[in-house]
């Protein structure tokens, strides 16, 4: 117990902006971000996380979101397990026809209002999948959508910077 | 080392013939008549060979039939034995009755390409990755299959395995979990919490990744590749670039080679990190899981600033590598692994003092030996149940063969094996990294590849994080890609899990199926 105590006092807090241009740029965001949570969100923006057939890269950078040093809590984003609890939908994709009928499902028991954010190229517009037998292509195909991040995968700061650019316009 | 090759030659004598001409002879191709196909599994059983995977192909372009292939292994020998199948006729001999993986894969080429397996012990011909509502005769792996048609919904009913007694209730769970992970169903049934029975249905992000291939050149074919299984892109692509080699027999200068194994090695130890944070995280230790992570992340920014990917996606090319490491590259990741390797160290000794940590870890989710064996598991989770399986050792390629990893295989078969070795794993990649970095030769980054001659065929196999990835790539009329056979670790482990959590409570089955990690999208392609 102790080791640990001594662990976390040794990595101290590593949310705070690095010496590189990102890490300004996070601060800057982050400090909007949880501005626009407060206001139009009651301090706490639930998202549900649905991967509609993506590769996993998208997931790796949206877990990614929650490490010490994005620490997306500290602006009042939570993930949940259940889509009634959320008020935005992270959607990864090129969605598969195998995950359609879930995806529509997960969105129908969201309750209203609710945002859908596309994240990846692929989420986007299918990427290098595109549109098959066996794939949907982008998220907008298959539900309405409000915001998209490209990127292959976005960055846990594309990620941040893409919901606040949706909420921040965004009149509830 | 032919002695699987002698074995079936041997067996067969004249009715086998050695495919000379139209695959590079690093791995030869032996076809047998279709009728004695079944044969080919026992030889191979007896002696001692596991599957390594099983797929189909169709030739038609090409003025033939299809075809199915069978992927041997044994030590350092790696045997393709393949059979013709008639197109009015698209049937053939399962190999499943001695070996266990061919279950799955025969599915698959069922559902895919529509030739089904026959014998009296393939009793389970339930689609696989196509879905219950796909059209019957759907089967996209055909040449008469349009990629870019639209499949009506059919109705349909998957036929789960039940279990039936006073007490016995199910948990279906999926295909969208709790957590951000990927998609898959999971159906237990139960007994107050003793989990009786497991199983899984997978397909859910199946995306026609093979079919793909098939519209691609060869050249963005290692773009795809790349995003297999987003966790692997460096794997994956790389298995497929060197098959891309074999196919016309290209070498890639030195130099690129050397970075290739460095990301390799690097994309490792960022699975690596992630995942013992992760197991732990589901032993209610945050601690470890936030500890861990920061580390991962420092080797993805590492990635970004030498490589200009976090993820390294899209520096294997064809040929050799996209990018060069800079002339200051050496010593930022030197720099980077002292302070990664303190870190490390100082929380693994926190890890591995931890009693309470200890207790929800040992013998948790056991996979007996003789199961990880008998179902031709790969990878840490191979080793992890006493298995000495680790291609870089037995196929190695230019610069596993000077610089070999030292192989860590324990024998608890638990949770506890498969976080360990791969922290013994962690500590090999970087002993390799700095072996590597050592002797960092200078030149070309890439090479130029010939054109791809018509009607070839060659397979690789490299060992990525999860374990041996197989590549079996095939032209052709106009040397185009005719087919893109893939087999992610994930295939043959999957079946694994199924089998590890038989008498563990369903609470603890969120710790082993992270323990195992699998990928689904490389599952499912
Ligand atoms: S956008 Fe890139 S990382 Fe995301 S799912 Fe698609 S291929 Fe994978």
């Amino acid at each position: 117990m102790l080791r640990i105590l001594h662990q976390i006092f040794r990595t101290g807090v590593v949310t705070e902006p690095l010496p590189e241009q990102v890490e300004a740029e996070l601060a800057h965001v982050g400090g909007r971000l949880e501005e626009a949570i407060r206001r139009r969100f009651h301090r706490s923006l639930v998202i549900r996380e649905v991967d509609a057939g993506s590769c996993n890269g998208c997931e790796l950078e949206i877990i990614a979101m929650n490490n010490p040093i994005y620490n997306c809590e500290r602006y009042g984003i939570q993930f949940t397990a259940s889509p009634r609890f959320a008020d935005l939908l992270l959607v990864t994709g090129p969605v598969s026809i195998n995950m359609e009928i879930a995806l529509k499902r997960t969105y129908d028991a969201t309750p209203t209002p609710k945002l859908v954010v596309a994240v990846g190229d692929c989420g986007c517009h299918g990427g290098i999948f595109g549109e098959s037998y066996a794939s949907l292509g982008s998220v907008s195909n298959v539900i309405p959508v409000d915001a998209s991040i490209p990127g292959c995968p976005p960055t846990p700061f594309d990620l941040l910077n893409g919901i606040l650019r949706l909420i921040d316009g965004h009149q509830p | 080392m032919n002695s699987l090759r002698n074995t079936i030659m041997t067996h067969f004598g004249t009715t086998a013939s050695l495919c000379l001409g139209t695959c590079p002879s690093s791995v030869p191709q032996i076809l047998v008549p279709r009728e004695q196909f079944e044969d080919v599994g026992w030889v191979m059983k007896k002696a001692s060979a596991r599957l390594a995977a099983e797929w189909g192909v169709d030739e038609t372009l090409l003025g033939r039939q299809y075809a199915v292939l069978a992927c041997f292994a044994q030590d350092a020998e790696y045997l393709l034995v393949r059979c013709d199948v008639p197109l009015d006729d698209p049937a053939f001999p399962s190999l499943s009755k001695k070996h266990p993986p061919a279950f799955r894969f025969e599915r698959q080429i069922l559902s895919l390409l529509g030739l089904t397996p026959t014998g009296h012990v393939h009793s389970d011909l339930r689609p696989w990755i196509k879905h219950e509502d796909w059209p019957p005769d759907a089967w996209p792996l055909r040449k008469s299959f349009a990629a870019g048609q639209q499949m009506s919904r059919v109705e349909g009913e998957y036929k789960w395995v039940r279990a039936e007694g006073e007490g016995v209730y199910e948990i279906p769970v999926g295909p969208v979990h709790a957590g951000i992970i990927e998609p898959g169903h999971f159906r237990f049934q139960a007994m107050g919490e003793d989990i009786l029975n497991l199983e899984e249905r997978l397909g859910y992000t199946h995306k026609g990744i093979e079919k793909r291939f098939e519209q691609l050149s060869w050249k963005d074919g290692a773009r795809l590749a790349g995003r297999v299984s987003g966790d692997s892109t460096v794997a994956h692509a790389l298995t497929y670039c060197r098959a891309v080699e074999a196919l016309v027999e290209g070498n890639v200068p030195p130099r690129a080679a050397w970075l290739r194994a460095i990301m390799l090695e690097r994309e490792r130890i960022a699975n690596h990190l992630g995942d013992i944070g992760a197991i732990a995280n589901d032993a209610a230790f945050a601690f470890f899981f936030y500890q861990f992570m920061l580390l991962k992340e420092h080797v993805l920014r590492g990635n970004k600033r030498l490589f200009g990917h976090r993820y390294l996606m899209d520096r294997i090319v064809p040929g050799g590598v996209a990018v060069d490491l800079s002339a200051d590259g050496p010593s930022l990741i030197e720099e980077e692994i002292i302070s990664l390797l303190a870190e490390f160290e100082r929380i693994v000794k926190i890890y591995d003092l931890n009693a309470s940590l200890d207790d929800r870890l040992r013998g948790t989710g056991i996979l007996p030996a003789e199961t990880a064996r008998e179902l031709g598991t790969v990878g840490f989770v191979a080793r992890a149940s006493g298995q000495p399986l680790d291609c870089r050792l037995q196929a190695p390629f230019s610069p596993y063969d000077r610089f070999p990893p030292r192989m860590t295989v324990l024998n608890s078969c638990d949770v506890h094996a498969r976080a360990w070795v791969r922290i013994e794993e962690i500590r090999d990649s970087i002993r390799l990294i700095r072996e590597l970095l050592a002797t960092l030769p200078t030149g070309e980054t890439s090479a130029p590849l010939k054109d791809v001659p018509p009607d070839q065929s060659a397979f690789a196999v490299v060992e990525g994080w999860r374990g041996e990835i197989v590549y079996w790539l095939h032209s052709g009329p106009e040397g185009e890609i005719n087919r893109c056979a893939i087999r992610d670790p994930s295939s043959v482990n999957w079946l694994a899990l199924e089998q590890a959590i038989h008498g563990n409570i369903v609470p603890d089955f969120p710790l082993c199926n992270k323990s195992f990690n699998q990928s689904y999208s490389g599952h499912d392609l």
